[in-house]
């Protein structure tokens, strides 16, 4: 299994007893998880990630398993530098415009996406950390919205989103408002896609097809459990769910 | 055994095309899960005909002989909580009555007052007297209300508790989200205070302070409206390597100690 979302570090918002590389390869080794995409946590509300990026590049350099995500700032000046010295290097680049002060779907969103496509590079944009209910108080700004990410895969062929942590409206509102080109450019992680009794996750994969889907579960905030459990709680074929946990995600990098 | 203290079901007077579907969905994901008994209840018409948190008394009159039905079709696997509005006295108290005498065994509360309020009292009391524990919906925010529902919040919840000290009272979700943190103090003093696991919105650190404020000892299965969720958060306390005795009371156990006595067999 490869999960496309998990962090290390420390959350600004509230103490995380497990925020370390050694806790993230104990939970992959429980779980059966082959390797993460591991961001650094609170780099969303540095003013410069650049130094959040060097520790991540030191806490993950000894443990092939974790692949570093780092964040690249596109409204810093030499960005195109930054996301330059990764690609090639890591399997995607975060970005958090709503939490840089950004417009999501703004000239330096489009910047980034197309400098990124150029140079094969995935972008993972994060919709949300926490619950909209449950947040800090200070942490008000609003969700990644579902009209960026339509207009960030409109920006070419070669733009590659990864999407985590969105629910059930928020992916039909992008997948049915992109072309079926455009949307074979995003894959949507299933960390917050609700199973039984709703059913989302199920009716999802019925609808818009297994190849969209990738494992995610959103270590250390959220329970990584859930989204296997989530898994478990389908009745898919052995291939769709190795599509989903492993298989899209590799065949997407590989045709990158 | 394992007993989930929070589900949900619906009727044909929910608002849902798919309410049959919903029903069926979890009484077959209980089955992979290996749920024994679903202790479940309905929120009116979920918003259809009145608010799901302020349900009117006539959807709730509905919604609980539906409960009841449901009980009597899947008898010994799903139990019924008696879903109530606080601020219609005389129809929550009938309908307790009604209910617990056809075998409900619990009392719903959502967000419909404030839970301190002295409009909860009659409500508690006919909790005492029956002897069956009070689910109470909580979603903390103590700085401010939240659209659609009462706030509702465990230090309120507390204070009900302490002023009825026979009952057992059940946290939803951990407390949900909202300030979390400060509310999971007043359990550790509250012994009449029970946490359900349940909800969507649990992070890994909420689990881990419900487990420092109470222990094994009052937690409580539950999964509400996200049974994958619910599963996961099993899986991760069984990862933790509490033991077997503290597992199986947060499995079952502690809910055989607060429902009456002898209904799970």
């Amino acid at each position: 299994m490869i999960d496309v979302s998990a962090f290390v570090g420390p959350y600004p918002f509230r103490h995380l007893a497990h925020a370390t590389e050694e806790w993230l390869l104990a939970q992959m080794d429980r779980l059966e998880i082959d390797e993460a995409w591991v961001g650094h946590l609170p780099s969303f509300l540095y003013r410069d990630p650049g130094p959040g990026n060097t520790a991540l590049f030191a806490a993950v350099s000894s443990e092939s398993r974790l692949r570093p995500v780092p964040a690249v700032h596109p409204g810093l000046p030499e960005w195109q530098a930054a996301l330059e010295s990764h690609a090639g290097r890591v399997p995607a680049v975060r970005t958090y415009p709503n939490y840089w002060g950004l417009d999501p779907a703004g000239v330096e969103m489009m910047s980034l996406a197309e400098a990124a496509a150029g140079v094969a590079c995935p972008l993972l944009l994060t919709v949300r950390f926490e619950d909209l209910r449950q947040r800090h108080h200070l942490d008000a700004v609003p969700d990644f919205p579902p009209s960026a990410v339509r207009a960030l895969a409109r920006v070419g062929e070669g733009v590659r989103l990864v999407v985590t942590h969105a629910d059930r409206s928020f992916i039909e509102e992008v997948h049915y408002g992109l072309t079926p080109d455009e949307s074979e450019r995003v894959l949507w992680d299933i960390s917050w896609i609700w199973g039984p009794p709703e059913e989302h996750l199920r009716h999802l994969i019925a609808t818009l097809g297994p190849a969209r889907f990738v494992f995610g579960t959103g270590m250390p905030l959220r329970i990584p459990d859930s989204t296997v459990a989530r898994l478990d709680l389908l009745d898919l074929s052995k291939a769709d769910r190795r599509a989903i946990e492993e298989e899209n995600v590799r065949s997407w990098l590989r045709n990158g | 055994m394992l007993i989930d203290v929070h589900g949900h079901f619906y009727t044909e007077r929910s608002g849902l095309t798919d309410w049959r579907e919903r029903n069926e969905a979890r009484l077959n994901a209980g089955s992979r899960i290996g749920i024994t008994a679903h202790v479940a209840s309905i929120l009116g018409t979920w918003g259809h005909t009145s608010p799901t948190y302020f349900p009117s008394p006539d959807d709730l009159t509905h919604a609980n002989a539906a409960m009841r039905a449901l009980q009597d079709e899947h008898s010994g696997l799903v139990f019924g909580y008696c879903a109530v509005n606080p601020n219609f006295t005389e129809h929550a108290l009938e309908q307790i009555e009604v209910g617990l005498s056809h075998g409900m065994i619990g009392i719903k509360l959502a967000a419909s007052r404030r839970a301190d309020d002295p409009l909860l009292d009659p409500i508690a009391q006919a909790a005492a007297t029956a002897k069956v524990p009070v689910l109470h919906h909580v979603w903390h925010h103590r700085s401010r209300e939240w659209l659609g529902q009462e706030a509702s919040d465990t230090l309120e919840l507390a204070r009900l508790a302490e002023r009825h000290s026979g009952v057992q009272f059940i946290v939803a979700h951990i407390g949900g989200g909202g300030d979390w943190a400060h509310t999971l103090r007043v359990v550790r003093r509250v012994r009449n205070l029970w946490i359900d696991i349940s909800g969507s919105g649990v992070d890994i650190d909420m689990m881990h302070l419900a487990l420092d404020a109470v222990g094994p000892d009052r937690l409580l299965f539950g999964t509400d409206v996200t049974m994958g969720t619910g599963w996961g958060k099993l899986r991760y306390l069984e990862a933790l390597g509490l033991g077997s005795e503290a597992l199986d009371r947060i499995r079952s156990g502690n809910a055989i100690e607060i429902f009456p006595n002898g209904v799970f067999g």
